[in-house]
């Protein structure tokens, strides 16, 4: 082993080197509050690992994007995992950046000398925000997409630079072109970028060493083992965190993108919903203010630091102006964040695609329509005649009927005289109306082997509340499972967003709620609305 | 990396430092090594193992039992569905059936020759498969009868119903 060390030492001066690196001398002060850049270059070492092994798995084109994500997600071992630790790894990496600049400014570490390590460190947080930004849109979902919107008409109302910014971006709208820069920034040009940057800020801490507290009475210290052990320590413990997450938190995956939903409401990754909600406060002709003004004057503002204030080092209880500044930035953006979450309502149909469809009962897979037929199914008592595929009855089984039957014309023409239809039949006439006998043929005609013991045994409530959804004709404003038509919002999985008294209320009522509705009231009784809210609420 | 001693530090001279040193060290490379395994191991999984299976293709309705003349290979298309990653493509592939003089228990060869994958072909006048690319030669059972081949010709699970031939996916060869 010495021999090789030697031998390479010769070849390469290796060893010299990571001595060099590792024996640096830093001030006797320096201890836990020094390890945040050593973590946000950890973080970023993570990010590249768990991004190039996604790298392997995804396909860099819109809608090709989502089905290669999706499989890595579901199918490839360990895809989630890694997905999750990409995931949630660049959401630490923005804390750890935050608190490395935090603990450097509340220090003073940027004054002089260090005042080029600062601007450079300023960079390298517009450079990790621009990583959050581009890979915020290469899942191409629904999230991905609309924020991606968002954030293209932020930029192209830019003052003077706007036009450009637009072509920059890949042109109007979000579409192709812009899917193919925002992956060559994510993956192509920001990763050498952030190297040589990291290269240069690491080589100006080293040239002036980490920086002194105003007043050191300890000799200088070495980085090694130490302070590399207390490095190591916060490694171990952020790692901890990011695992547990990658394997607990599920990352999100929504719906492939979609141009045309516009009840989507878009929003931002939680660390620019700061942006995102003062962009509400400036109305009109005021929007840019705080679209581009405010956020580019913060920007000029933090980068600038070390040459509005140039007093000598303080200790940092004296650095009151400093911690007041920095208290009143951090209250102010935990104020806009948990503004804007607050009052962003849950998405329709924000389901993750992981959602598992297996777990859903069979009759939770039927239209609203074909479950009211159920209804009839039973008040018509036909389960006597027709008991199931597993049992014998007078009648045949209504899961293996022949293909010239199963269409709604045959069926409903069959219930209403059985013999015309099938001579010698011994089946009663079904006296209902049209439209009930159409939803009792729709519900007969999805019977199968398989679902048939699951649909008769679906809830009475809610069997009842799907006949009243037919009757009240929802379908014509409202998509559920699929059918009907899409004027009002659809419905599927309402039971996520909203609880039962938010939809008495909205039925009663629907313009105290949603001002801008245009759904009319409706006047059920009690069991009417107990079975309406539970069918509603029961459906995926 | 080496561990490295140093050469100039005081202070760990002492016994007890020397002894808060080595934790530090030891520490140090121990957590290392568990940060490092905790993300290589999930990798080679992730690169190395094979994706879930979906779920098992279905009998392919390939061709008419009929149409197959009794002894003789015949080469017949039919459409089957591959599974590539994220896309699940429809696409022509081919089978050589053979079906023996008596009773319909037919045998369904790939039509890659086990060699190098080139396309063989039935040679009636030596009655065997023989490939072009190194003139690999198999037997109506699919043996090898000569040439670079290492193995028999790999088999399509098969079965006939109702005068139908139906195909399933390809059995691992031994």
């Amino acid at each position: 082993m010495r021999e090789l060390i030697d031998w390479l030492e010769h070849r390469t001066g290796i060893e010299t080197a990571v001595k060099s690196f590792l024996y640096e001398e830093i001030p006797a002060s320096s201890g836990w509050p020094q390890i945040m850049g050593s973590m946000a270059l950890f973080f970023f070492m993570i990010q590249g690992v768990t991004g190039i092994l996604l790298a392997f798995n995804y396909a860099p084109t819109p809608g090709e994007a989502y089905n290669s994500l999706r499989y890595i997600m579901t199918e490839v071992t360990g895809g989630r995992l890694i997905r999750g630790l990409h995931h949630w790894g660049a959401s630490m990496m923005i804390v750890v950046v935050v608190l490395h600049m935090l603990q450097v400014f509340l220090f003073g570490a940027y004054k002089k000398p260090r005042e080029a390590t600062w601007m450079m460190g300023v960079i390298l947080l517009l450079v990790t925000l621009a990583f959050g930004l581009t890979g915020y849109l290469l899942p191409w979902d629904n999230r991905a997409y609309w924020g991606t919107v968002v954030t293209t008409q932020i930029a192209a109302g830019a003052p003077g630079a706007g036009p450009y910014l637009v072509r920059l971006l890949g042109g109007e709208g979000v579409g192709v072109v812009t899917f193919a820069r925002f992956f060559a920034a994510h993956v192509v040009l920001l990763p050498p970028l952030t190297l040589l940057l990291i290269a240069v800020h690491v080589y100006l801490v080293r040239k002036h060493g980490v920086a002194p507290a105003a007043v050191e009475t300890a000799p200088r210290k070495k980085f090694y083992p130490q302070q590399v052990y207390k490095d190591t320590v916060g490694f171990f413990v952020a790692f901890i965190i990011l695992f547990l997450m990658a394997v607990f938190v599920q990352v999100p995956l929504e719906k492939l993108a979609d141009p045309t939903d516009t009840n989507y409401i878009p929003r931002p990754e939680w660390y620019f919903l700061f942006l995102f909600q003062l962009l509400k406060s400036f109305k009109g002709p005021l929007e840019i203010v705080g679209s581009t003004l405010l956020p580019g004057l913060a920007i000029l503002v933090l980068f600038c630091i070390p040459l509005i204030d140039r007093e000598p080092m303080v200790r940092l209880g004296k650095r009151v102006f400093a911690m007041a500044f920095a208290a009143l930035a951090l209250v102010g953006w935990g104020g806009l964040t948990a503004e804007a979450i607050m009052t962003t309502p849950p998405n329709p149909g924000g389901r993750a695609a992981g959602f598992d469809s297996s777990q859903l009962r069979d009759w939770q897979k039927l239209t609203p329509e074909e479950l009211s037929g159920l209804t009839y199914f039973r008040s018509e008592n036909c389960v006597a005649c027709h008991p199931g595929a597993r049992k014998k009855g007078t009648g045949p089984d209504l899961t293996q009927m022949p293909d010239n039957h199963r269409n709604v014309a045959w069926m409903v023409s069959h219930f209403k005289a059985p013999d015309e239809v099938v001579p010698g039949s011994a089946m009663p006439a079904v006296r209902l109306r049209d439209s009930e006998l159409n939803a009792l043929s729709l519900f007969v005609l999805k019977l199968t082997p398989e679902n048939e013991e699951d649909l008769l045994r679906a809830p009475t409530e809610a069997v009842k509340g799907a006949n009243i959804y037919r009757e009240s004709h929802c379908s014509a404003c409202h998509q559920l499972q699929g059918a009907g038509i899409k004027i009002g919002p659809p419905l599927d999985g309402v039971g996520d967003r909203h609880n039962r008294q938010w939809l008495e209320q909205h039925f009663k009522d629907p313009r105290s709620l949603s001002p801008k509705s245009k759904m009319p009231a409706y006047k059920f009784d009690e069991a009417q609305m107990d079975a309406i809210c539970a069918y509603l609420l029961q459906m995926p | 990396m080496p561990e490295i001693e140093p050469s100039s530090d005081v202070s760990s001279k002492t016994a007890q430092g020397t002894t808060r040193r080595s934790f530090y060290t030891a520490f140090i490379y121990g957590i290392w090594g568990v940060i490092t395994a905790a993300l290589a191991v999930p990798a080679g999984l992730y690169l190395l193992l094979p994706p879930a299976i979906r779920k098992e293709s279905e009998w392919i309705d390939a061709s008419d039992l009929g149409s197959i003349p009794p002894g003789v290979p015949t080469e017949i298309s039919f459409q089957h569905k591959r599974i590539d990653g994220w896309k699940v493509t429809s696409e022509k592939t081919t089978a050589w059936i053979v079906r023996p003089d008596e009773g319909d228990k037919v045998t369904a060869f790939a039509p890659q020759c086990t060699h190098l994958g080139c396309a063989y072909h039935w040679e009636e006048r030596n009655h065997s498969f023989v490939c072009p690319c190194h003139a690999s030669e198999f037997s109506i059972q699919g043996q090898v009868l000569g040439g670079p081949a290492p193995r028999p010709l790999d088999r399509y699970e098969v079965k006939v119903e109702a005068g139908r031939i139906k195909i399933g996916s390809l059995e691992p060869h031994a």
